[in-house]
């Protein structure tokens, strides 16, 4: 096969003058650097944090820092199990809270909400993200707490206070993400679907929500990534006591908030373990986020083997 | 008929999700407002605290949130959406870009406590500026910078490509088919993202914490510290000493995002093109 004629590069071309030519290039490598800060402030945060807190992992041994069951800096104990306990309890009891009520929300928007009912109830949804989470907190603290206290035979410090204010906090993260997912549907499944004759509910969890699945998961563990990482709303509501709980009434912390706790007062190890669990934050909401695109990947493999 | 029996239960939970996701938000805007709205005087907002239990206004906070959300959006916006352009219009699908994007996303998730601690580590202590506004806007600037290129990523893509042809066919170079055809027709969108990104500043207390500090303080050079309404209000929640102050600095704040955010919406609902 004869070899075809070389296509001539934008710079045999001469359309423009050189100098114009320069230019151009010169403001694609800009807009290259700048597109790259983003790469760079992750690595900036990798060795900041990680160079801080990594003598907590060397020093203490990583396997008994993480799996340490005491939390007693003035003794110089660092064990953050306690905390990533605290963490895991408090995530997962607004994820059970959350999730059916994002979910619901976002299916209402994509398949039942009528136009000027959509109108109302999507913005609610985008500005329920807009809140501060301090505002949360607040809201938590003086109104949810004595609710949680009067059910409880504590003062209403505790996991079940946060699973709600969380739980409020990661429907926004879960709802639009599901709703786009559901959204992306192809509108002939569902006209297939009702053509048969099935309800519009039978549509929904029989074609609907296994056509969108990965979508919904990515918006869970999303969520779960927001739950993992709140700070402050968490920590005005938790009762701040880094133990193992005895019930989910009673006071407890989670990475997060003992950070915010001990900075104050901290210093050298102690000061030095709080950056190790701001690594350890940071690893779990990056790994979150590599699972999605691990999941995402996967699932354009798929669609394309079809 | 039992199909029709679970579809009408079914549903009526589905509304019933929907009406509990409204009603929280209406719950917590409420309450916020009823219990702040007799606060809010003149007095509270331009005078300055006083005293033990910061009897008085909170007039630094405001100045302090306002100064240091301007700075990061002033060091933000610029960089974003170069960035975003960059994604949209020159780069090859790649390896680059997917690390790019890849940094983005997890920039996005970052917990606010781990930035918070970042811009301790990096800005305040290892380069030096001290608990700064420039310190603070800087931090925040990271935490702004994906969600940022992420609408203006969008915003570019949604305008049509014969918008771009009819630049190419007049003989403009890509950078004027960029900033003369494509930037302008997706202005109003990227807009909407930087004042989103902005509320999102606002209200964020994690990050402000450790890098501009709690001193009560107006700040006027760019190495002053402050101290921001939000982290105000959680000192005062969680002191329970003044309450009403509490409520007041509440509202004020969220107040300030809702106009935020209700002036993003229509902002773009008068100017949108693409």
């Amino acid at each position: 096969m004869a070899s075809l004629p070389s296509i001539p590069t934008e710079n045999k071309l001469r359309l423009v003058s050189r100098a114009t030519h320069l230019k151009e290039i010169g403001l694609k490598n800009l807009f290259l650097v700048c597109a790259c800060v983003a790469v760079a402030g992750v690595l900036l945060i990798f060795a900041f944090v990680g160079l801080r807190g990594w003598p907590a992992f060397a020093e203490v041994g990583p396997w008994s820092f993480l799996s340490g069951t005491e939390w007693n800096p003035t003794d110089g104990i660092f064990g953050i199990l306690p905390l990533i306990w605290g963490t895991v309890v408090v995530m997962l009891g607004a994820l059970v809270i959350g999730t059916p009520l994002a979910v619901g929300t976002a299916v209402f928007l994509s398949e039942i909400a009528t136009p000027r009912v959509r109108a109302i109830v999507r913005p609610a949804v985008e500005l329920l993200a807009g809140i501060p989470s301090v505002i949360y907190g607040f809201f938590g603290l003086i109104i949810l707490r004595p609710i949680v206290a009067n059910f409880t035979d504590g003062l209403g410090f505790g996991a079940v206070t946060a699973w709600f204010i969380l739980a409020i906090m990661i429907v926004p993260t879960i709802a639009t993400l599901s709703e786009d997912a559901l959204r992306s549907v192809p509108p002939g499944i569902r006209e297939a679907s009702y053509a048969m004759g099935a309800t519009t509910w039978q549509t929904i969890y029989k074609v609907l929500i296994p056509a969108a699945k990965i979508g919904i998961i990515d918006a869970i563990i999303l969520g779960m990534g927001r739950a993992i990482g709140e700070t402050m709303a968490v920590l005005m509501v938790v009762g701040n006591a880094p133990v193992f709980p005895e019930s989910i009434a009673a006071p407890i912390a989670t990475l997060t908030t003992q950070i915010v706790m001990d900075m104050p007062y901290a210093a050298g190890m102690h000061r030095t373990a709080l950056f190790g669990m701001a690594i350890v934050l940071f690893l779990a909401s990056m790994g979150l986020v590599a699972l999605v695109r691990l999941m995402s990947r996967f699932q354009t493999s798929i669609e394309s083997g079809r | 008929m039992k199909k029709n029996i679970a579809n009408a239960i079914a549903l009526t939970l589905l509304w019933i999700a929907a009406i509990v996701t409204v009603a929280v938000l209406g719950t917590v805007i409420l309450y916020v407002f009823v219990n702040g709205i007799g606060e809010l005087t003149p007095k509270f907002i331009f005078t300055w605290p006083e005293g033990v239990a910061a009897e008085g206004g909170i007039w630094p906070t405001i100045v302090s949130t306002m100064y240091v959300t301007v700075l990061a959006m002033v060091i933000v916006t610029p960089i974003a959406i170069l960035a975003a352009v960059y994604l949209a219009e020159y780069a090859v699908q790649g390896r680059l870009v997917n690390t790019i994007r890849f940094a983005a996303d997890s920039l996005a998730s970052v917990p606010s406590i781990v930035m918070g601690l970042f811009g301790l580590a990096l800005f305040v202590e290892a380069a030096g500026i001290g608990f700064s506004m420039l310190s603070a806007a800087l931090a925040l600037s990271f935490l702004m910078l994906p969600i940022v290129m992420r609408t203006t990523e969008e915003a570019i893509r949604a305008v049509p490509k014969y918008i771009r042809w009819g630049s190419y066919g007049l003989g403009a170079t890509k950078w004027q088919v960029v900033s003369r055809s494509v930037l302008p027709a997706s202005m109003p969108r990227i807009v909407t993202g930087i004042i989103l990104a902005t509320g999102r500043a606002v209200g964020e207390t994690a990050v402000v914490i450790y890098t501009m500090g709690q001193a009560i303080n107006l700040p006027i050079t760019l190495f002053d510290s402050g101290r921001p309404m939000t982290v105000h209000l959680y000192l005062l929640a969680m002191e329970g000493i003044n309450l009403p102050a509490a409520y007041g600095t509440a509202l004020l704040l969220m107040i300030l995002i809702l106009t935020f955010n209700l002036g993003a919406r229509y902002f773009l609902r008068r100017n949108r093109k693409v």
